[in-house]
């Protein structure tokens, strides 16, 4: 285990000694100790290494991950996740606004509750909630996962492409072009394995399956001027 | 703690600060905190000049740029129409029993140590730090303004309909002195509780009569609210435990105060108003949050 105290070390040395770890590393295991609400801690990691960040973190944690594994013994700020190419996040306390925004691949994993737009424009991460998450999230979703154990705020998956949502709790309102869609056994069998992944206390059963509704698609003429 | 929070806060807003705080009453006195570009000139003698004016002791405690002076109860438009034509160049920044406001143009560090922020005390303070988007980096730009006695307001975010707001306020009598946005909110709150609303009932209406961005804190004689905007992109963050609330934009402002790793830590939701009391009965401001 190799141990960081950003506060000593800093967040640039800190970020470039993670970055230094080639996909060989046998140093792959990390601990950054006293993050106290920084930045960017631990942005565009790209080897398969796991860091662990004991506490709190502040905007884009995790931002663009390849590969690692990332888990923050805390609360995470505004974008944790952002852009995640591949790897996994683990955040054990809340996470901020836009959580996994833009996400390619992964898996980013919230065990308290993620506040709004949660997985905006995400195209192809895999985002799984234990609690609650705030209003427009998954906007303009375009593939991927979300899943949530709780509830979800106002208009959820408005303008969604291809991304799948699945809500265990109470949606307080869908956004535009999001239905609620048939949960078919292809659907149970895909967010098993996401609950399993994210380690989570739910049957699939008690979920339910929101998409879009495919009318945005296309330009229509009737709707123009 | 105040000093500490608004110099990790410099990032955010490096242009000015300003800080409200509640320190302690005098029975039978008022506080007005007034400021001067010239304050050798202008507060020398004040004291001596609204005493014979009003025929009442007035005493001036002068920091820097800023001066708190201590008058009798009930005599603030009195001393306010005295200053207008005593020493025009004066700007009254707050009025109240316990609030004095202190805010200048430079970096949160610099404007701390001018007033001497940290050796102030008192029951709850709000600090702010800005960078201006709005209107000019000018003292009377900066934060936090004074919305009625013992009320204050910070702002985080930008208001749309502040220009229509304006006239509309000024054309209701309200006294606006610059284009910042947030002036413009403050006098909207001044405004709805003149006209009878609780605080509570003004930050409500807020959310549906102020068009853009916002984080408000609002300070009162004994506690402080918070509300965000419907759509709350602009930051907030709360740390509570038994001895303490305390908000910041950002987690980084709240990791250095006491017992923070078992503070329960929180983001406002939006579109809601919280109120934070020191008295265990509620005032009529905060049964109506």
């Amino acid at each position: 285990m190799q141990t960081i105290d950003l506060q000593k070390t800093g967040l640039r040395e800190t970020n470039a000694t993670l970055h230094q770890q080639a996909k060989q590393t046998n140093q792959t295991a990390w601990e950054i100790e006293n993050p106290k609400g920084a930045h960017a801690i631990a942005c565009g990691l790209d080897a398969p290494i796991e860091v662990i960040v004991k506490g709190s973190t502040g905007y884009y944690c995790a931002g663009m991950n390849k590969q690692a594994t990332v888990h923050i013994k805390g609360s995470a700020g505004p974008g944790v996740a952002e852009n995640m190419m591949s790897g996994t996040v683990v955040i054990d306390g809340d996470a901020s606004q836009y959580a996994g925004a833009t996400g390619h691949g992964g898996t980013l994993i919230i065990k308290g509750n993620a506040s709004s737009r949660c997985g905006i424009s995400m195209k192809g991460i895999d985002i799984i909630v234990h609690g609650n998450i705030g209003h427009m999230s998954a906007f303009m979703a375009q593939s991927g996962n979300l899943v949530v154990c709780g509830n979800a705020g106002e208009a959820l998956g408005d303008s969604l492409y291809e991304a799948r949502l699945f809500v265990r709790g109470s949606v307080k309102s869908l956004g535009a072009d999001c239905i609620e869609k048939e949960m078919r056994a292809e659907h149970l069998e895909i967010l098993a394995e996401l609950l399993k992944r994210g380690g989570c206390d739910a049957s699939p059963e008690e979920f339910k399956r929101y998409g879009s509704a495919r009318q945005l698609y296309n330009f229509k003429p009737d709707n123009a001027y | 703690m105040l000093t500490a929070m608004l110099i990790t806060m410099t990032d955010r807003g490096p242009d000015s600060a300003g800080i409200a705080i509640y320190g302690s009453q005098t029975p039978g006195k008022t506080k007005l905190t007034i400021q001067s570009d010239n304050p050798d000139e202008d507060f020398s003698g004040l004291d001596t000049a609204l005493t014979q004016a009003l025929g009442n002791p007035v005493s001036m405690s002068i920091k820097s740029t800023h001066a708190v002076l201590s008058i009798p109860s009930g005599t603030t438009t009195a001393v306010r129409a005295a200053l207008i034509s005593l020493s025009p160049r004066i700007r009254v920044m707050s009025s109240g029993d316990c609030l004095e406001i202190y805010k200048e143009v430079g970096l949160p560090k610099n404007v701390a140590q001018r007033f001497q922020v940290e050796q102030m005390s008192g029951s709850h303070g709000i600090g702010h730090t800005r960078m201006a988007t709005e209107s000019a980096v000018t003292t009377m730009g900066a934060h936090p303004f004074n919305t009625g006695d013992d009320q204050c307001l910070v702002h985080n975010g930008s208001l749309s309909n502040h220009n229509s707001l304006r006239r509309k306020l000024r054309r209701e009598g309200m006294h606006i002195e610059t284009e910042n946005d947030t002036e413009v909110g403050a006098a909207y709150l001044t405004w709805r509780m003149q006209k009878g609303a609780t605080l509570g009932e003004a930050l409500e209406s807020s959310l549906r009569d102020l068009d853009g961005f916002f984080t408000f804190v609002v300070g009162t004689k004994d506690g402080f609210g918070v509300v965000r905007d419907p759509i709350a992109c602009k930051p907030a963050v709360m740390a509570e435990t038994d001895q303490y609330v305390a908000f910041g934009s950002e987690y980084r402002a709240l990791v250095d105060l006491p017992g923070i790793d078992n503070a329960r830590v929180w983001e406002p939701e939006p579109a809601t108003v919280y109120f934070w009391s020191h008295d265990t009965a509620p005032t009529t401001t905060e049964k109506a949050a």
